[in-house]
């Protein structure tokens, strides 16, 4: 059955509240979730105060300068610092986005910043997930051009309307904030590819120079793989990419309904 | 299948696809169309009774046209609930022995409800 409550060892306690940067006129309150697997402590929220006059307005600014000037062993993924690679991935405020391109002042829920990673996810670390399944939901849609004709001399031609149907998709840069935002993803990760990995599925799919579309078809077409997705839309609300993985997932079951009738 | 050795890749994988789910999908949205055709007739046929003598009303069971509207609505909604419970069992229950019985049971409960239902409405159209 699907757990409502958390196991034991899951069960958050409150964790340390961390002394306010001297001499800061204006601060701004962190609760970030902390768990170690080396420690054997249950999970706690800790409590931090960024000093907003020495530190950037992103909430990765703050966590940064949680990491920098109060509390080195605060572990979380950044890259980029710019929405580009998905790697600062986790919930503020209640919603999966980027740490990186949300302000602070956006996600304020009574004046605190809340931070937790990815959920229903194994954690690593604190902020950091296990991603390994999803990047494994990435490969089996084999996301590259799949053809049987011989390779031209030069590039596989495409046209412009052809090109512009991968608009929407090929943008996607990976993060995890769709599908680990889908209760049916959840519940079923484990058979459920999730939006992110139909969203690129769809891409292919879409894409004029495949030739695999059928057996791309084929391999989708499950009551799991496919049908698990009910149309929740939160992949479609949490995409820091303003992407649609739920249209995107909707078209695929257009084809393969097309390809029936 | 769960071999905690096994790549993640393969378990992903897992026995394959099983090239099923459109009909299921497709069925599911012709039924509901279906059903809300129908059973806005059907509300029409009962509305149009309120009050009316028990003669009356089994007179109009027993018109073939309103006995058919009512035989397809039951046929759309039965084959509607089995479907959409069977995707509600498969999302929540994760022990695979307690979701094929339930889904079993799913499927013995919605014929039997369809089949009492065809056969109250044959028995008064047929003369009961």
């Amino acid at each position: 059955m699907v757990e409502l409550s958390l196991p034991k060892n899951s069960q958050i306690s409150t964790g340390k509240t961390w002394p306010k940067p001297q001499g800061a006129s204006k601060v701004t309150e962190f609760k970030i979730y902390r768990w170690n697997p080396d420690d054997g402590k249950t999970p706690s929220i800790d409590t931090y105060y960024v000093d907003r006059e020495n530190c950037g307005p992103m909430v990765l600014d703050g966590l940064i300068y949680i990491k920098n000037h109060i509390d080195p062993t605060l572990t979380f993924r950044r890259s980029c610092r710019e929405g580009v690679c998905g790697s600062c991935a986790m919930n503020i405020g209640g919603t999966n986005t980027l740490a990186c391109t949300k302000g602070m002042d956006e996600v304020l829920v009574k004046g605190t910043v809340n931070v937790y990673p990815l959920p229903h996810m194994e954690v690593v670390k604190d902020l950091v997930p296990d991603l390994t399944r999803f990047y494994a939901q990435h490969a089996s849609i084999e996301p590259w051009l799949q053809t049987d004709t011989t390779a031209p001399e030069k590039e596989w031609r495409q046209s412009k309307e052809d090109r512009e149907r991968l608009d929407g998709l090929y943008e996607c840069i990976l993060c995890a904030c769709c599908s680990t935002s889908c209760p049916s993803y959840w519940w079923n990760g484990d058979r459920y590819l999730g939006p992110a990995a139909l969203l690129q599925a769809n891409r292919w799919l879409k894409d004029s120079r495949d030739e695999r579309t059928g057996q791309r078809l084929d391999n989708l077409e499950d009551p799991f793989r496919l049908y698990r997705c009910h149309t929740i839309m939160n992949c479609a609300q949490a995409c820091p990419k303003s992407l649609n993985p739920a249209k995107a997932i909707a078209e695929i079951k257009k084809m393969m309904v097309e390809r029936q009738i | 299948m769960h071999s905690p050795m096994r790549t993640p890749l393969g378990r992903v994988r897992g026995l394959g696809s099983a090239r099923s789910g459109t009909e299921h999908f497709f069925v599911q949205r012709l039924t509901a169309i279906g059903t809300l055709i129908l059973a806005v007739i059907f509300l029409c046929i009962v509305i149009s009774l309120l009050g009316e003598s028990y003669n009356t009303v089994h007179a109009t069971l027993a018109n073939p046209l309103v006995a058919v509207v009512i035989l397809l609505m039951l046929l759309s909604i039965t084959v509607h609930m089995r479907i959409g419970m069977q995707v509600v069992i498969e999302d929540y229950l994760h022990n695979e022995g307690v979701k094929v019985l339930a889904i079993i049971a799913n499927t013995f409960f919605t014929t039997v409800i369809g089949l009492a239902g065809a056969f109250a409405v044959l028995k008064i159209s047929m003369g009961g």
